[in-house]
């Protein structure tokens, strides 16, 4: 953050539709902590006047754990300052933005390993170890193709 | 009829790993406007659905609509077609053309008889056959044709869905909608000038992955796109609630994002997305950009009386529903202060 970022300008005239959304998320930590229920906020079905998505995000700052999925155009992940508040957003192959959402939740489903792909990934290996002899195979990301 | 592979078996395929799955599961809740909780209920779905066959027919229309769906990000038209959707048939997208073309649509609508969809942009005109013709047929005659082994119709744009630009008075080539005409199908109304390009997207997605209708509201349109207006949804309508609205373009209540009310916006009476899904890849909307709404989605919004002129002066209704809306504000819990209501009532009774 430069210095000049921490100057408070105000270029929008202020409409009050983010801290609405501030208390929801209050109350659906709530629930996290008290029933362990999940909760998704879909932001694009939310009135957003200009400058206040931004300011959302910035209210809700950025935590220790961020990651990357490349899975059909590249997704951002990111634990806020708040912990158990995610804010996601997936883009499309051209880098548009399909879908952003608040995941208030403890790990969001997106970043877990998948059975299907558990299973996929299973049977390429093992189809890589009756390949090639073990002593052939020098690392998990090598290909079984000879 | 040919059998299809599933959506499930072409993602497969193609190598999408199963979080890719579920983030177009996701992004397909989003469009559709279903709580993010239905995206495992639409994964399964989705897995096993067939891509539907699609004819695409355009009619008195200026292409805006087909511009529009070409703009559509979530899914891309490119995905759409290839990974959701079989278009058969589209005269301004499609390769062949001629007899060529009008041989696609009839294998398509012989190997899919029953089951495919057909999408209409543009109103039919019925004044004289010779208006409006595609290979020689008459736009009636090739929508007759075509629907008749449908298993839905969806009428893109406002001109399919009520007339729109050319049924404007006088119609003079005696413009209708499809619903004007087609009487036995079911039929969804997606109506706009354009339509949101993702509205498009959603109504197919819709079938795909329920393989059912959305619910439609009394004019034929999606309630969950149609539900609300855009003035219930509208960023600017805490501006409203205190009686605080641009008299002109560049006056201070302009500059400061007041509501438009003043300067024709038929938000209040205009039943679309514009204010939640945007545009321009959800960018803005005309609203956002600091222009009123034209109600475009609405039927004979050109016969409206003026597109700057208040809703209370125009033939859009009267100073009863903007009092509805500002109800509506109450009901919702919107406080307002008592000054606010009476410069509100002030401005209506003024128009």
């Amino acid at each position: 953050m430069t210095s000049l970022d921490r100057i408070g300008v105000q270029a929008e005239p202020l409409y009050g539709n983010v801290t609405p959304i501030l208390y929801e998320v209050a109350h659906a930590l709530d629930r996290l902590l008290e029933q362990a229920e999940p909760t998704i906020i879909d932001l694009a079905s939310l009135p957003f006047a200009p400058g206040e998505l931004s300011q959302l995000e910035g209210v809700l700052g950025t935590g220790e754990i961020a990651a990357e999925l490349d899975a059909l155009g590249a997704s951002h992940i990111r634990e806020t300052a708040f912990p158990g508040v995610w804010w996601l957003e997936h883009h499309n192959t051209a880098g548009e933005v399909v879908g952003r959402y608040l995941e208030i939740t403890r790990t969001p489903q997106i970043l877990m390993s998948q059975d299907a792909d558990i299973s996929a990934g299973r049977a390429r290996l093992v189809d890589q170890l009756e390949g090639e002899s073990p002593d052939s195979t020098n690392g998990a990301g090598t290909s079984a193709q000879t | 009829m040919k059998t299809t592979p599933t959506l499930g078996q072409v993602l497969q395929a193609r190598g999408v790993s199963r979080r890719g799955f579920l983030k177009y599961c996701a992004t397909t809740a989003s469009l559709l406007a279903l709580p993010p909780t239905m995206v495992p209920r639409i994964a399964a779905a989705l897995e096993n659905a067939r891509r539907p066959s699609v004819i695409w027919l355009s009619f008195q229309e200026c292409t805006g609509c087909t511009e529009s769906l070409t703009r559509s990000a979530s899914p891309t038209l490119e995905g759409l077609i290839f990974d959701s959707i079989s278009l058969d048939y589209h005269h301004t997208l499609q390769a062949a053309s001629g007899e060529a073309a009008e041989a696609a649509r009839h294998a398509a609508m012989e190997e899919n008889m029953g089951s495919y969809l057909v999408l209409v942009d543009g109103s039919i005109p019925l004044g004289n056959p010779g208006f409006s013709t595609i290979a020689g047929i008459s736009n009636y005659d090739m929508l007759m044709d075509t629907v008749a082994g449908a298993a839905a119709v969806v009428a893109i744009g406002s001109c399919a869905s009520f007339g729109g630009i050319p049924g404007a008075y006088p119609n003079p080539t005696g413009a209708v909608s499809v619903r004007d005409l087609v009487t036995d199908k079911p039929i969804i109304n997606v109506p706009g000038c354009p339509p949101i390009p993702m509205v498009i997207t959603a109504v197919l997605a819709q079938f795909l992955t329920f393989n059912q209708l959305p619910e439609l509201d009394k004019l034929g349109r999606p309630k969950a796109f149609f539900g609300q207006t855009i003035h219930d949804r509208c960023y600017r309508r805490p501006f409203y609630e205190q009686g605080l609205f641009a008299e002109s373009f560049d006056d201070e209540g302009a500059r400061k994002g007041w509501c438009l009310y003043k300067l024709g916006c038929k938000g209040p009476i205009t039943y679309n997305a514009c204010a939640t899904v945007k545009w321009n890849q959800g960018t803005s909307f005309p609203i956002e950009s600091g222009h009123p709404c034209l109600g475009c989605s609405e039927p004979d919004f050109w016969d409206g009386g003026g597109f700057y002129k208040p809703v209370s002066t125009g033939d859009f209704g009267s100073g009863a529903a903007l009092a509805g809306a500002a109800a509506a504000g109450v009901a919702l819990g919107v406080a307002a202060a008592a000054v606010s209501r009476r410069r509100q009532a002030k401005t209506i009774k003024e128009g």
